[in-house]
């Protein structure tokens, strides 16, 4: 049962899937880590990506919770591993090299192209969140009054996802 | 711009030694920035939380390099604050410094969703507990779209942006390819789309 291996492979495959952000890699993330391995099931992922937006720093650290489910504080620090390492490598090459490859004609072309298909990406994974999410006319509008609020002004949306939980305990609430 | 003739390259590169010489930034001064960075970014705006620190607060970056490494951490995969702190690690004390950089800013956040998993775990499915996460999903979902709307307005500026976006969101959501594959063809077509064109072809067809 040691699930060491399948979690590395995993989530360094889904490092490279983060074209555009960690949004990109959440439909692959879902059926990798839901169905094929089953270390946690859709509602379980959905809510761990939602406290996650509650966390400071890179989003996406969720996958640490998944790690430390799976294969406790091993699962937690090889899973962060694997899915920053590839990418870290990546950067830091490139990076170097940077100078160089401005010469370089199609890299304005992979740059240009990539834009949107990386807005594809992120909102495939919108999407799969949203389809576990938004089951309801009062979810619809929790998420539309945030979208319009911080399409018009400017504030932290940490402070919106608050928001949310205190209108998620008042209406969906016990009582 | 001080000696006429030099190499660009040249140029850049006695430019940014002595900006890392006179900053004098240590391996502990930058694991602290980052960490600082990684504890208090809320809500998913990294970059002006990088930029803020980077550039007005620590100043070992001017805003012209800060674009440079911002818009080559965009172009690679990997998210935007981990690929901006090896960028940034890097250019101040090389490998070693985006090494703590990295590990700084992904700390704080790590240890908190550590700490949640295990609460979450335990006490998931209590009522209020699963009442409080509906709203914070929903909320996040306005959040997420939010987030690409305005990415959106900056990237997708023609037509057929709109048309490979589409394709990839039909490709992944509709027709469940995986996304190594949409991102491969789709990419491949848009990038074609987008191919480098001498001068000399279009002249010689317009």
């Amino acid at each position: 049962m040691n699930q060491l291996p399948a979690l590395i492979r995993v989530f360094a495959y889904l490092s490279l899937l983060t074209v555009g952000g960690g949004t990109a890699a959440l439909p692959e993330l879902k059926v990798l880590t839901v169905d094929v391995h089953h270390w946690v099931t859709f509602r379980q992922l959905i809510h761990l990506f939602s406290v996650g937006q509650l966390a400071p720093g890179p989003n996406m650290m969720m996958i640490v919770s998944i790690g430390q489910w799976t294969a406790g504080l091993p699962g937690a620090v090889v899973v962060v591993l694997a899915f920053f390492a590839p990418t870290a490598l990546l950067a830091l090459i490139v990076g170097r090299f940077w100078k160089r490859l401005s010469q370089w004609p199609w890299r304005y072309s992979i740059q240009k192209g990539l834009a949107p298909v990386s807005i594809g990406l992120l909102l495939a994974g919108c999407l799969m969140i949203a389809k576990g999410a938004i089951r309801s006319t009062t979810t619809a509008c929790i998420a539309g009054v945030v979208l319009l609020i911080l399409l018009r002004f400017k504030i932290n949306p940490a402070l919106l996802v608050l928001a949310g939980a205190i209108v998620g305990a008042i209406v969906f609430g016990p009582r | 711009m001080s000696e006429a003739p030099a190499i660009p390259a040249d140029i850049a590169e006695s430019l940014a030694i002595p900006q890392t010489h006179l900053a004098g930034v240590t391996i502990g001064q930058i694991f602290l920035a980052f960490l600082v960075i990684g504890a208090t970014s809320f809500g998913g705006g990294v970059v002006a939380y990088l930029r803020s620190s980077l550039v007005a607060k620590h100043r070992w970056l001017n805003d012209e390099s800060f674009v440079e490494l911002l818009s080559i951490s965009q172009s690679l995969p990997g998210l935007n604050a981990t690929n901006m702190a090896i960028l940034v690690g890097d250019r101040l004390r090389g490998t070693w410094g985006a090494l703590v950089a990295v590990c700084g800013i992904c700390l704080p956040g790590g240890l908190y969703m550590y700490a949640a998993g295990i609460m979450y775990h335990q006490h998931g499915e209590r009522p209020l507990v699963t009442a409080i996460l509906r709203g914070v999903v929903a909320a996040a979902v306005g959040l997420m779209l939010a987030t690409i709307l305005q990415l959106g307005r900056t990237s997708v500026k023609h037509a057929m942006d709109l048309v490979f976006a589409l394709l990839t969101v039909i490709g992944v959501d509709r027709l469940h390819q995986s996304v190594p594959r949409v991102l491969i063809v789709v990419g491949i077509l848009a990038i074609l789309w987008y191919r480098p064109r001498k001068q000399s072809e279009e002249a010689a067809t317009g």
